[in-house]
């Protein structure tokens, strides 16, 4: 067929993508989708989003003082190690990527932590992989072959990701895609220039029709905090997506510059706290990019159960956007174990 | 299920103890009993009797400490005594060099102290860990950095001499090195009387002092309880006492010392309010409140413990306090992951339940979060009080427990005038995310600290103490340091007599026609207008040869009243403009100066001192004038240098009102000298002239009334000065008093004080001579009419 427009090619991949959903087999709960009601989203309500207040300072030292209030230890942070494993998104989004290091991705997302080490532990029993697998679109499929079986979720990064400036109907359109490629979480960008500028009745369209595109799927918004200069941005950014349904708000690309840090994850936490305060809906938090240590993951772990509640400790409610975060993990749950310190060899890689 | 299985199903905290071996430890090779630290070595007391010291988080004994009595008191201050001369006669650089060694060595032994302090406190370790013990360090190290430039930033000034130092139990190592860290760096060396229920870290204190070999008897270490406390107090080898405590114990401090010519300083008491406004970020304001109240479990002078919230805001800020104070975790002191320990003593404990209780009986609507708190030990849960108003007893005293009421307002005057509703004046906090209003309010609250958007924030570099019943004199900063210092001059003045008071002598004088002079009978000066005295009384004046002169109204007590009603209602002049007030001392001056021959006359006729040296008082005079006018608009305030991200303004402000009683010697001057800086900074004044010599302040008043003096700013009561002084001091509408008379007057203005603690400032007796500027201006009479007010100002978007 001859394409002469873009509006016609779009129109044309659109009836097309539209056509073959019908054709698609559902999509499968996975247990981590099965635990919350979705959020069904709000109407945009401006006077909302001028309502946001985030004091810098006070959050800083908020959330600078919250891991020194709360500590866990031995048995204690064994298990809060295991729960960080159980919200990871196991990610990889490098440019060099094959199918290849794709299929080692999943086989670590399937056994992420040494059987022995399990054994030990006393939960040897219980499923323990990781919450999902997070990759481009291109390796959607050999992802999904790779995870056949495990109820593991892949996820794709869609719209452009990381920057979002494509032009928007083929952003939709990705999203559409990968769907249909079977993606059953999305994990978006948004325009960063709509929070930059104030104008949140775009960013609120924008996210909206990512939402009725992404049907199924799971929506996760990626703010780019990094990149919206103030905490009072991020927490508006963060009602903004909340209220045109957005599953998950997430931090980071993972490429910005500043990428996960605990003040705006207690920004957007505190969002989540109001949002559904207001509306009865949960909305999840997946801070991405920059956390490396078991340490940061606890601290995330101690932010959530102080500021959400426990009820956001799982992987219906929060994830972990991380590669080698796992890694150390492992090396201090094998330290648990044995009581001596572990070398990242002793533990298979992704 | 194993234990991990069942953790990752509950995801509950578990136990995160701090060992406590290394204190057990250090304890154990005490044997744990301790004598006193006294001129650098352990004494056993002469009594040698010892007391326990509890453990409040399981009641059990940690240590037996030396109870010191009268022998021994006087054995640690003459080793003070002794080291003073050495010590102060140090360079400041080799103070600083053992300061400096002082604050290593705390950081050294961090953890140990962190560890000790949380087991004898009860204070959860993540505070002593990660705030007092680094504040203590940085104490010592911000004030090496002083004793370093005391010879240049200080100079003309010398240590006050020995100072006996009482300190409470609530953060015994924080007092102890605010205390001693500016003493020891201005060159006094020090007696220091710990808590009795928190005594442990002073003594391991008192061994860092001899590890860093600090010259034995410049910090003696001395322990007891309130007894112990009193010979110190009562000591009269000591030239300093500074005290941080209870208001009712500083009131028996300041009563006892009255009159002894010993410098004073208290920290005492709070209620200090916490204003939320409805432009707050009210998830920061609901972590600040954790911060003000159940920041070591409440038991802070300044916690913030009357919220006063914006009336529309109030449901919300409520239910989120509640929220949080579900997710608050109690229990061991030495846990990691607790925000709160225990309650210091079972009489501690007992008087917050009462408290409590008395606020439930008093129609207040308690609330406490769902969990239990420990059985063993002595602990407190966090306490929210609502239905609470200004009348009741809860919202009035200090609990100095985890306990906060709340109360709403409706505007910014409002919030204003209800903060200010307590006896107390310490701190402030203020939650708004406009800093026009929070700007305003910090300026219009009556207290020492104002933290905007933060609360209980403390720092070396940045004044603090209170306004009002909290106290007076500051601790931290350059400010803090005049606590410590005097004028090398002060000690040679002279103590005088007031000059002699002529005798009446007959006949009365007729003028040089025969027929008798025109009355004149002067009026007292209140409100900006002459009144006839209350009572009616006039009393004669006379020359040095008993002529009669003229008559002046004899003030009472009703006059005092009168005139302290009409300071109040010029408060405004406090607002003015530095520079209008300037400008006014300057028309006052330039007035006066048309007058110089009426001036110098009166001064002849009335004093009988030569032309020439009453051309001197007045031509002085009308300089002074000049001098405070040109302060008036110079009296800057400091941005410290705090290590946070803000700004911490510390900004002189007028007292308030206060009571000036003039010298009788140089009656026009002495009158001046004391007047024109109080008003240059914005005080209000009533003015007690000089006894014998009235009228020549009561000449003044057209002075004044031609120079858009503002009605009420300057008030005079002539009168007796010895009837007057009294009502001044005991007046609790009086924010300060000045007093240049007699030592006995001198005692009599310090003992009348105590009612609302106000500040005075005395002169024992001692003489100035009004006419050398170093002794009787500038800067010293600045900082005795101003008090500081420190406001945080965190920025940051």
């Amino acid at each position: 067929m001859a394409v002469t427009t873009l509006d016609s090619y779009l129109d044309h991949t659109m009836s097309i993508a539209k056509d073959t959903r019908r054709h698609t087999p559902p999509v499968p709960r996975t247990e981590a989708h099965a635990a919350e009601q979705r959020n069904p989203g709000t109407p945009f309500d401006p006077a909302w989003i001028r309502l946001a207040r985030v004091n810098r300072s006070a959050v800083e030292r908020r959330a600078a003082t919250l891991p020194r209030r709360r500590s866990v230890k031995k048995d204690w942070q064994a298990a809060w190690l295991l729960k960080a494993v159980s919200c990871l998104d196991l990610t990889s989004l490098s440019g060099n990527d094959t199918p290849g290091t794709i299929e080692r991705l999943c086989a670590k997302a399937r056994q992420p932590v040494r059987h022995d080490l399990l054994d030990a532990l006393g939960v040897a029993d219980r499923a323990t992989h990781v919450a999902a697998v997070c990759v481009y679109h291109h390796f959607l499929s050999t992802a999904i072959e790779a995870l056949r079986g495990t109820g593991i979720p892949v996820a794709a990064v869609s719209t452009g990701f990381p920057a979002g400036l494509g032009p928007f109907a083929q952003r939709v359109e990705e999203i559409r895609a990968s769907v249909e490629g079977g993606a059953r979480e999305i994990d978006i960008v948004i325009t960063r220039s709509h929070v930059l500028t104030g104008n949140w009745q775009a960013l609120f369209d924008e996210v909206k029709t990512f939402r009725d595109t992404s049907g199924p799927a799971h929506l996760k918004t990626i703010l780019a905090t990094g990149e919206l200069g103030t905490l009072r941005n991020v927490a508006k950014a963060s009602l903004v997506c909340m209220m045109a349904g957005a599953d998950f708000i997430k931090t980071s690309t993972g490429k910005e510059s500043v990428n996960a840090t605990l003040p705006v994850g207690l920004v957007m936490a505190r969002a989540i706290r109001q949002y559904h305060e207001r509306t009865g809906s949960a909305v999840g938090l997946k801070p991405a990019g920059g956390i490396r240590q078991a340490k940061q993951a606890l601290d995330w772990l101690l932010l959530i159960k102080d500021e959400l509640g426990s009820r956001w400790l799982s992987p219906a409610l929060f994830r972990f956007g991380a590669s080698s975060l796992l890694a150390d993990i492992e090396r201090q749950l094998e330290h648990f174990v044995t009581g001596r310190y572990s070398a990242y060899f002793r533990h298979p890689m992704a | 299920m194993s234990k991990v299985a069942d953790i990752l199903e509950t995801m509950e905290y578990g136990p995160a103890p701090e060992s406590a071996a290394l204190a057990e430890q250090w304890l154990e090779t005490r044997k744990r009993t301790f004598g006193l630290f006294i001129g650098g070595e352990w004494r056993e007391p002469v009594s040698k009797r010892h007391f326990d010291v509890i453990n409040p988080s399981t009641g059990g004994s940690l240590a037996r400490v030396a109870q010191a009595e009268s022998d021994d008191m006087d054995a640690a201050v003459k080793a003070a005594e002794g080291a003073l001369p050495a010590w102060k006669a140090l360079p400041g650089h080799a103070r600083a060099r053992y300061m400096y060694a002082i604050a290593r060595h705390i950081q050294k032994h961090s953890r140990l102290f962190s560890v000790l302090e949380s087991v004898d406190n009860g204070k959860p370790i993540r505070e002593s860990r990660d705030i007092d013990i680094p504040l203590v360090a940085r104490h010592f190290y911000h004030h090496a950095g002083w004793a370093e430039l005391m010879s240049t930033r200080l100079a003309g000034y010398e240590p006050v001499g020995v100072i006996g130092q009482i300190i409470p139990w609530n953060f015994p190592l924080l007092m102890l090195a605010w205390k001693i860290a500016p003493a020891i760096a201005m060159g006094n060396t020090v007696v220091l009387k710990p808590a009795e229920f928190t005594p442990l870290t002073s003594l391991l204190f008192a061994d860092v002092c001899g590890e860093v070999g600090l010259p034995a008897g410049v910090v003696n270490i001395v322990t007891g309880d309130g007894r112990a406390g009193e010979l110190l107090v009562q000591h009269p080898r000591v030239d300093k006492i500074a005290f941080t405590g209870s208001t009712e114990v500083g009131r028996i401090i300041r009563e006892a010392t009255a009159g002894t010519g010993k410098r004073l300083s208290l920290e005492l008491g709070g209620k200090s309010p916490f204003l939320v406004f409805d432009d707050s970020d009210l998830d920061s304001v609901v972590e600040g409140v954790v911060d003000a109240i159940w920041f070591n479990q409440g038991q802070v002078c300044c916690a913030g413990s009357r919220i006063l919230v914006q009336e529309g805001t109030a449901d919300d800020l409520v239910a989120k306090l509640k929220a949080r104070m579900e997710t608050l975790r109690i229990g061991d002191p030495l846990d990691k992951a607790v925000d709160m320990g225990a309650i210091v003593a079972p009489v501690q404990l007992e008087k917050i339940q009462q408290l409590v209780r008395q606020g439930e009986a008093e129609g207040a609507s308690i609330w406490q979060p769902s969990w239990s708190v420990p059985r063993e030990g002595f602990f407190y849960p966090p306490t929210l009080c609502t239905d609470v108003g200004p009348a009741a007893t809860i919202a009035q005293v200090e609990i100095f427990g985890p306990v906060v009421v709340l109360m709403t307002f409706r505007t910014p005057d409002e919030a204003v005038a209800l903060a200010n509703n307590t006896r107390y004046g310490l701190a402030a906090s203020v939650w708004s995310e406009n800093i026009n209003l929070a700007l305003d309010i910090a300026r219009r609250v009556k207290a020492g600290t104002v933290w905007i958007n933060c609360t209980n924030m403390f720092d070396a570099a940045s004044g603090f103490g209170g306004y009002r019943e909290s106290g007076f004199g500051r601790e931290g900063g350059l400010e803090g340091l005049w606590e410590y210092v005097r004028p090398s001059w002060e000690h040679d003045l002279p103590v005088g007599q007031d000059p002699i008071r002529p005798e009446p002598a007959e006949p009365r004088v007729r003028t040089s026609d025969g027929t008798p002079p025109i009355d004149r009978t002067a009026k007292l000066y209140i409100g900006g207008r002459q009144t006839r005295p209350d009572g009616g009384y006039s009393l004669p004046v006379y020359a040095t040869d008993g002529r009669q002169i003229g008559e002046v109204g004899s003030g009472n007590r009703k006059d005092i009243r009168n005139a302290v009603e009409a300071a109040r209602l010029a408060a405004s002049w406090g607002t003015q403009t530095s520079h209008l007030r300037a400008q006014v001392l300057y028309y006052v001056a330039e007035n006066l100066a048309q007058r110089a021959s009426d001036f110098a006359a009166r001064l002849v006729d009335l004093t009988g001192t030569s032309t020439t040296e009453a051309q001197r008082e007045f031509d002085t005079a009308v300089r002074r004038l000049f001098t405070y006018a040109a302060w008036a608009d110079k009296w800057d305030g400091h941005v410290h240098h705090t290590p946070f991200r803000n700004v911490t303004l510390a900004m002189p402000e007028p007292i308030g009102i206060m009571g000036v009683v003039a010298p009788d010697e140089a009656p026009l001057l002495g009158f001046i000298s004391l007047v024109a800086p109080a008003i240059a900074i914005g005080n209000t004044v009533v003015a007690v002239p000089s006894e014998p010599w009235p009228l020549i302040a009561t000449d003044l008043y057209q002075v004044f009334e031609t120079s858009d003096v503002p009605a009420g700013v300057i008030n005079i009561v002539t009168g007796q000065r010895d009837e007057l002084t009294p009502v001044l001091a005991e007046h609790d509408g009086v924010d300060a008093v000045w007093y240049f008379g007699s030592t006995d007057g001198s005692t009599e203005v310090e003992r009348a004080s105590v009612g609302n603690m106000k500040r005075t400032w005395v002169n024992y007796g001692r003489r100035r001579n009004w006419f050398e500027e170093r002794q009787a201006e500038g800067e010293e009479f600045l900082r005795e009419a101003t008090q500081v007010k420190n406001i945080w100002v965190p920025y940051g978007e």
